[in-house]
Parts: C-alpha cells; structure tokens; sequence
C-alpha cells in the first residue's frame, strides 16, 4: 500500500486555484519533498493532506484512508509541524510534550516514557522547564517536530521545517529529520534547493497548483539537462512559465 | 482525558500571564478598596458594601471575555490550533476545553472579592454563597463572549473590543459606578436591553436575601447566556473550518 495517493486533488477559493488536478503518489518510509516558490500551492496541499481544509475536488488516500470520507482515521495516522511556530509559550517544553500525549489519550507512563524519547531525540533534556516562549526560533522548530511525533505518526507533515532559520539551527535540524528518514513517511514543503536535494529520496516540483516534475534530484538533473539541482529548478519553473 | 489535557493547557495558559492575574483579581480588589474608603468619607448607598461588592464582582467577570478571547486569538494567529486541528480533539473539546478552565478561575474572583467584601465588613451570610452561584451564569456568559470574539477578531482587535470597550460598556451600563435613574431616558433604555445591568441586580438581589426580586433579571442573564454562547459555539465552528 502507498502512504499517499492523491486524485486529481483541486482547492479552489474564488477565482484562484491553489492546487490544480494534483496527482501524487509517495511511497511508505519515504522522504518525499514538495518544492516551489511562494504561493506554488506547496501549504495548500499539505493543509487538505492533513485534514485541515477540504478539497474542491478530488480525493487523496493515506495509507488507505480517504482524507474526504475517513478524516477521522487520517488524522489518528498523521503528525503535523506547522509552518508558524505552534507551540503553546506559557508551558514548559516538557509541559508542550505532556499536552500532545494527554490529547492522543496516552497513559501516565506512556507519557513518560514519550516525553523522554523524544526529549532525548531532539536534544531537548536540557530545556525541559524552560517556557517554550522564551525559546530561540530554531529551538521552538525542533520542539514542534517533536510535538508532531508524540502520536507515533505513520506520515509526517513538515511545513517549511527551517524557513527563516540561521545556518546552525537549519544544519541540526536536518541531523533530525535525517535521523527520522526510513522510519515514518515524511512530506517535506521548502523552497529551499539544498534542503529537498540534501534530504530527499523524491522531489516533487510545484507552481501555480500545478506539479510540473517529479523524481530523485538526480532525475531531475537530468531532464532539465543541467549539472546543479537549482540550476533544474529554474529551468522546469521557467519553461511552464512560458 | 483529551478534553482533560485541553483544559488543563487553557488554564495554565491564562494563569500564567501576569497580566490576567493584575486584572482579573488585583483591580476589582483594588476598586473594592478604593470605593469603601470614599464611602466610609462620603457616605453614599451605592458604595456601600452589600450594593458595591456584587457590581464589582459581575464588572470582574467582564475581564473573563478578555482572557478567553485574547488566548483563542493568540492560538490561531500562532498556528497553535492549527496543530490541534490535525489530532483526534473533536469541536466539543475545543469549546468545553476554553470555556471550562475559566469557570473555576471566574468564581474564585468572586471568591477572593466577597472574602476582601467581609474584612470590610460585609455580614457573613448563606447568602454570599448564594450570590456566588447565581455568579456562575454570568461567567458563563462573560466567557462564552470571549470564545466568540477570539474566534472573529485578531488578538489587536480583541484587546480593543475586549480589553477597553467592552470593560468600558460593562463599567457605564451596569449601575455599579452610579445609579442610572440618575441619567434615564435613553441610557436607562439601552442599558435595560444588555444583560449587565441585569447581572448587577440580580446579585444585589440575592446577597441581600430579597429572592423575589431576582426575577426578571435572571431571565435576561440565562436568555443572554444561552444566546451567546449558541454564537459562539457556531463562530468557533466556521473559523474551525476555515482553518
């Protein structure tokens, strides 16, 4: 069974068409990215992937489970990390843990034995009783990731996991969302070139709702015919411009 | 539980600002004080404790909208519900898990005010448990407002709308600052239509044991209660699907 299989997925407001007829299938256990420039419609699908707004048109299966009939069953199978800061500033860090597992029901010791993994994962024992509001960007962005696996998710959402971070923060955060790759399937918005070629096993090429190419950055390389991956981008953007 | 764990974060959330604390509990004590000791120079009869004390408790209540609709703003401006949107909490936990916490907070600033009311030499009575509980409707009310306009306006539009004008309204419309005969005609008409004075008069009523006279103000109360908050249960649920 694939992890994501989208249907001629549309989302319409007004006049415009944020994503147009989107065809999409991503593997289990991959690392698949959607890359394009703002207002490509890399959010808007992530947002009706996750339940978060319903499509104009067309269906998209996770795992089997349609996010039109079953959004129930999709939302007990996904994590989400947001593109804006979501976490809750006045609770500690570890109290931001302890809410996601009290809202997925866990038991005492669940809770527990989660918030330690995953304090423990994204190096975040030493800020535990911190406030998370008080937190630096790249430190809330790691805590937000963390808040989207408490639930075990078997896909999860990453919205432009480092946008407006500085060069360390985005270096470490790719060694945990590296650490992550294999285990759970992963989609990945950016419109950062080196963060969907570094990272990915597919990438998938947006603009204007449309998905214009898809492959391994290799295979992108290669249709576009040109040696850089940003080189690839510019050349499969500009022709569908033209 | 899920509702549990909501409930716990909302309440944490709005303790912790110090700000809520300044407002909800030190400036009705602060007035409480501040009116006793002009009344004990200038002895006037809306001042003294048995009318003062249920106005500033239900004027109290007021800064109840403001914590619930500043702290629903503030989490979908921060994307914080849009996360919890993605996770197995239903609407009903949302609406319970905003209104609920801020229940208990409500009453124990009525609490805190009729125990500072009784050092100044408020009678201790039944009654003051009485008023206490009649006070849960109006919280009700003052904090399903606040649901409602954390759910249409931005956390800047709420701290006007809650923060001044509404406190403002509460303070003007009430009766508790002056007795509005005083000023009749029109103000007295437009104030007998809004619940507030209503909620002040109804506490007067019943922590001074005149039970009959709490009719018909608490029908205004429970009519305005049941009003609001069916508005603010269907806002929060079109804002919900908008995210």
């Amino acid at each position: 069974m694939e992890a994501i299989q989208t249907k001629r997925l549309t989302k319409r407001y007004k006049d415009t068409t944020a994503v147009d007829s989107l065809d999409l299938t991503v593997h289990e256990g991959e690392l698949f990215s959607l890359l394009g420039i703002n207002g490509a419609g890399k959010t808007t699908a992530i947002k009706m992937l996750s339940c978060l707004t319903r499509p104009t048109n067309g269906d998209a299966e996770l795992l089997g489970n349609s996010i039109v009939k079953n959004a129930a069953a999709v939302k007990s199978i996904i994590g989400v990390s947001p593109q804006e800061t979501a976490v809750a500033p006045n609770l500690s860090v570890r109290e931001n843990l302890e809410l996601m597992c009290g809202i997925h029901g866990f038991s005492k010791e669940k809770k527990e034995n989660k918030t330690a993994e995953l304090s423990e994962q994204f190096d975040l024992v030493q800020i535990l009783d911190k406030k998370a509001g008080k937190l630096s960007g790249g430190w809330q962005r790691r805590l937000s990731i963390a808040m989207a696996l408490i639930s075990e998710p078997k896909v999860l959402f990453l919205d432009e996991p480092t946008l407006g971070l500085d060069v360390l923060a985005r270096s470490d955060l790719w060694d945990n969302i590296r650490s992550l790759k294999g285990r759970i399937t992963i989609i990945l918005t950016t419109h950062y070139m080196e963060e969907a070629e570094t990272l990915s096993d597919r990438t998938g090429i947006m603009k204007d709702g449309k998905l214009l190419a898809i492959g391994t950055a290799e295979e992108l390389k290669i249709k576009a015919g040109t040696d850089k991956f940003e080189d690839a981008f510019v050349k499969i953007v500009k022709e569908a411009s033209k | 539980m899920r509702l549990f764990a909501f409930s716990v974060r909302t309440a944490k959330e709005i303790l912790r600002d110090p700000l809520n604390l300044a407002f909800g509990i030190g400036f009705p004590l602060v007035l409480i004080f501040l009116l006793s000791a002009i009344q004990a120079n200038i002895p006037v009869s809306l001042f003294e404790i048995g009318r003062l004390t249920p106005g500033i408790t239900v004027f109290g209540l007021s800064f109840m909208t403001l914590f619930a609709a500043a702290l629903t703003a503030k989490d979908r401006e921060s994307a914080l519900l849009q996360r919890l949107y993605t996770t197995p909490l239903t609407a009903a936990d949302f609406i319970f898990g905003y209104m609920m916490p801020i229940l208990p907070i409500a009453l124990a600033q009525c609490v805190i005010c009729y125990i500072t009311a009784i050092i100044l030499g408020l009678p201790v009575t039944v009654t003051i448990l009485y008023a206490v509980l009649l006070a849960i409707p109006v919280s009700l009310f003052f904090i399903a407002l606040g649901l409602l306009c954390g759910s249409v306006f931005s956390v800047k539009q709420v701290g006007g709308i809650c923060g001044a004008l509404l406190t403002n309204l509460v303070a003007f419309l009430s009766g508790v600052w002056f007795d509005l005969d005083l000023v009749g005609g029109s103000f007295r008409k437009i104030a007998d239509l809004l619940p507030f004075v209503h909620a002040v008069e109804m506490e007067r009523a019943i922590l001074n044991g005149a039970y009959a006279e709490i009719f018909p103000h608490i029908w205004w109360v429970l009519g305005y209660t049941a009003a609001v908050v069916s508005f603010a249960v269907v806002f929060f649920l079109r804002q919900m699907r908008n995210q």
